[in-house]
C-alpha cells in the first residue's frame, strides 16, 4: 500500500512539494512510484532553470513508462539531486526522502491550490 | 538440436582462423581503404567471429526457433494488428518481374509495377474515403509526420502560422513524437470517464488556441479499443476553429468495409498496410505507412507521385494512337518533395494489394466486424477474472486493467510472462497509460473459435494460479529458453557488445 506523509502539498500530477522558508523540496509521492515500478531514469532540469506550476521540468522513466514531472509551483532550480543520476532506484526505496530539485519559489500563493494530505489520499482512491 | 553447444553466442563459437569462404586469388583490389580520409580509417581490425559455414548455419537456425511469430500461434498484442500474412503475398512480392526491378529504370519498362502502386492507391482512398494516397512512408510514425508536414504546408501556403497540435492523452506515443519532430507543439486533451475524449475540455482548448490549432490528432477507435461516438462533433469544433484533423491508422482494423476517416471528416491520414494490410511485421521492418488526403490537399503530397495518363500522338504512317499507361511524377512545386527512397517499401505494397485482391470487395466488409466481434468475445470471456475498466462493447481490441483479486501482489507483467509457458505470445502490457496494470489484447479477424477458446481457458487458469500458486506465476516463465529477464538491469546497464561485455 501507498504511503502518504503529513505536511506537503500535493499536486494531481502526483508530485508533492515539501516547503522550507522561501524554498520548496519537490518530488514524486510514494503513489506515483509504486505506480510507476522500478525507476531507471530520471530526466532533472539544471541548476538557474525556471520552473513553471503546471508545465513540465523533467521526467521520470520506469520499465513500464516514462512520465513527465509538472512543477507545482513556480520558482528557480537551485538544487537538483544527484544521487538520482546514478541511483535513479532511490524513488522506489523512499520517494519522500528523495526529492528531485529544490526550488526557490517565486509565488508562494500557488501553495493554496494545491492539495493537503487528506484531499490527495482522496484522490488517489478516485 | 543441440542448444548448449549451438546455442551459445557466435562469438563463443569462434575459432581464430577458421572460415566459410575463400576469395579468388586475383580478386579485385582496385579499391582498398588506403583511399579513404585517414580519420575514417580503422586503427586496428574488427573482431569478427571466425566460423565454419555449417557453425553458423546451425547457430542462426537454432536462434530462429526460438522466435515466436504470427505462423507459430497466437499472438494477441494489442493495438499491433499481428494478423496472419497469407502465402500468395510472399509468392507475390518474391515474383522476378518485380523483386528485380530497379528504382531509376525508365517509367516506361516497368508499367506492370507502377500500375499496382497505382492502384494500390486508389484502393485505399476509397477505403478511407479519402481523395489521394501516397505510398512513400516506409512506416506509420513516417506516415505521421509526412501528413503533418502535408498540413504545416497547407496552412503555410495561406499565409497562416499555427504551431499547437490537440492530441487526446489516450493516444499512441508517436502522435506527440511526430508532432514534435515536425516542429509544433503538442496540446493535450483529456479523456472522460468512458475514455473517449472529453468535449468539454476539447472546447476550452479551441477556445483557448483557436487560431494556433493547426490539427488535431486522433485515433479512432482509439487506444482503449473505444468508438469515440461525437467524432463528428470534434471534426466539426476542430474545424470551425481552423484546424484539420489528421488521422492515425493504426486501429483502422476495427473499421475496415465498415466506416470511413474521411467520411468522420478526417482531412489527413495514415495507414499501416503491416497492421490492416496484413503485411508481416515486428523486429522493426519493414512496414509501410501510406499518407492519404482530402480533396484539395492533394498537391502538398510528396514526390515522387504515380500518375495515370492518357497521351496522344501522331505516328507518321500509323496516324493519330492513344497511349494509356503511368507515369512518374517528380511534382508540383507546392509539393514536400521526397520524404524517403524513391517510392518507399515496394515489397510491402505488393503483399497488401495481394491481400486486398483475395479478399475482394465483398469479403473486405467482414474484416472489422469479425475483429469487433472476436474482441468482445473475448472481453465477456474474461471478465470474471480480469478487470473491465470501461464497460460497454468495444472495437478489435480490449483493455483489461491486471487481474480483478490482486490480493497476492500477482502484476500484468507476471501473467503476461506466464502465457509464454503456455505457448501464447504475450498482450500488450502497461499501455495505455490510463490505467496503471493495462492489459491490451487484440485477437484480430483471423482466428477460430477453438483457438480464441483455447486462450481463454489459459488466461482463467493463470488468474486461479495466481491465488493459489503465486510465485508460480511471478517467477515465470518456465519453460522458455531463458527465464525471467532483469529488465531494470537491461534498461540501466545495457551491453550490446561482446567485447564490452568481457570487459566487465
Amino acid at each position: 500500500m501507498a504511503k502518504f506523509e503529513e505536511g506537503l502539498r500535493y499536486s494531481e500530477s502526483h508530485e508533492y512539494i515539501r516547503v522550507e522558508g522561501e524554498y520548496g523540496y519537490i518530488g514524486i509521492s510514494d503513489y506515483a512510484q509504486h505506480a510507476l515500478g522500478n525507476v531507471v531514469y530520471v530526466d532533472m532540469p539544471e541548476v538557474d532553470d525556471e520552473v513553471t506550476a503546471g508545465e513540465e521540468f523533467g521526467a521520470v522513466e520506469s520499465v513500464k513508462a516514462a512520465s513527465d514531472l509538472i512543477s507545482p509551483v513556480s520558482g528557480t532550480v537551485v538544487e537538483v539531486n544527484e544521487a538520482l543520476e546514478d541511483t535513479p532506484e532511490l524513488l522506489n526505496e523512499d520517494a519522500f526522502a528523495n526529492w528531485i530539485i529544490k526550488v526557490q519559489l517565486s509565488d508562494p500563493s500557488e501553495l493554496e491550490s494545491l492539495m493537503d494530505v487528506e484531499a490527495y489520499k482522496a484522490h488517489c482512491n478516485e | 538440436m543441440n542448444r548448449t553447444l549451438y546455442g551459445n553466442l557466435i562469438f563463443e563459437l569462434s575459432k581464430k582462423g577458421r572460415k566459410g569462404y575463400s576469395l579468388p586469388q586475383d580478386y579485385d583490389r582496385t579499391h582498398t581503404t588506403a583511399e579513404l580520409p585517414e580519420a575514417l580509417r580503422r586503427k586496428e581490425a574488427a573482431r569478427l567471429p571466425e566460423c565454419d559455414e555449417l557453425t553458423v548455419v546451425r547457430h542462426y537456425t537454432n536462434l530462429s526457433h526460438n522466435n515466436f511469430g504470427v505462423n507459430d500461434g497466437f499472438y494477441p498484442l494489442g493495438s499491433c494488428t499481428m494478423k496472419y500474412n497469407p502465402v500468395i503475398n510472399e509468392e507475390i512480392a518474391g515474383m522476378k518481374a518485380f523483386a528485380g526491378l530497379h528504382p531509376l529504370q525508365p517509367a516506361v519498362t516497368c508499367q506492370g509495377a507502377l500500375e499496382v502502386y497505382y492502384n494500390l492507391q486508389e484502393s485505399l482512398a476509397e477505403l478511407a474515403g479519402l481523395s489521394e494516397f501516397t505510398l512513400n512512408p516506409c512506416a506509420g510514425a513516417h506516415g505521421e509526420l509526412t501528413g503533418l508536414m502535408v498540413i504545416r504546408a497547407y496552412h503555410e501556403s495561406r499565409g497562416d502560422v499555427r504551431t499547437k497540435v490537440l492530441i487526446p492523452d489516450s493516444a499512441h506515443g508517436t502522435n506527440p513524437a511526430s508532432a514534435a519532430v515536425c516542429g509544433l507543439e503538442v496540446v493535450e486533451v483529456k479523456s472522460n470517464a468512458n475514455g473517449t475524449v472529453d468535449l468539454e475540455d476539447l472546447e476550452r482548448l479551441v477556445q483557448l488556441e483557436g487560431p494556433n490549432i493547426a490539427a488535431m490528432m486522433m485515433t479512432n477507435p482509439n487506444t482503449l479499443g473505444i468508438f469515440e461516438p461525437r467524432v463528428l462533433e470534434i471534426t466539426e469544433m476542430v474545424h470551425k476553429a481552423g484546424g484539420l484533423m489528421y488521422y492515425d491508422g493504426a486501429n483502422l482494423n476495427a473499421l475496415l468495409g465498415e466506416c470511413r476517416p474521411g467520411d468522420m471528416g478526417f482531412d489527413v491520414m495514415h495507414i499501416n498496410l503491416h497492421k490492416t494490410f496484413s503485411t508481416p511485421h515486428g523486429g522493426g521492418g519493414p512496414g509501410s505507412g501510406p499518407v492519404g488526403v482530402r480533396k484539395g490537399l492533394e498537391q502538398f503530397l510528396p514526390t515522387p507521385r504515380v500518375k495515370k495518363v492518357v497521351v496522344n500522338y501522331d505516328i507518321p504512317e500509323d496516324g493519330p494512337t492513344e497511349w494509356e499507361g503511368f507515369i512518374i511524377d517528380w511534382g508540383a512545386d507546392s509539393s514536400l518533395g521526397s520524404v524517403g527512397n524513391f517510392f518507399g517499401n515496394f515489397g510491402v505494397m505488393l503483399k497488401a494489394y495481394a491481400y486486398i485482391l483475395s479478399l475482394g470487395s465483398e469479403n473486405i466488409k467482414q474484416v472489422g466486424p469479425l475483429a469487433t466481434l472476436n474482441a468482445n468475445y473475448i472481453k465477456e470471456s474474461l471478465r470474471d477474472s480480469y478487470l473491465l475498466p470501461i464497460k460497454g462493447l468495444c472495437k478489435h481490441e480490449v483493455v483489461f486493467d491486471g487481474l480483478v483479486d490482486k490480493s497476492t501482489g500477482v502484476t500484468t507483467m507476471d501473467v503476461a510472462k506466464r502465457l509464454l509457458d503456455y505457448g501464447y505470445h504475450a498482450p500488450t502490457i502497461y499501455f495505455p497509460l490510463l490505467f496503471h496494470e493495462s492489459l491490451m489484447i487484440e485477437p484480430t479477424e483471423n482466428e477460430s473459435k477453438e483457438t480464441i477458446d483455447a486462450f481463454i481457458d489459459v488466461m482463467h487458469k493463470i488468474a486461479e494460479e495466481a491465488k493459489t500458486d503465486p510465485e508460480l506465476v511471478k517467477t515465470a516463465p518456465h519453460n522458455t529458453p531463458i527465464g525471467r529477464v532483469d529488465d531494470v538491469l537491461a534498461a540501466k546497464q545495457p551491453v550490446t557488445t561482446y567485447w564490452k561485455a568481457l570487459e566487465n
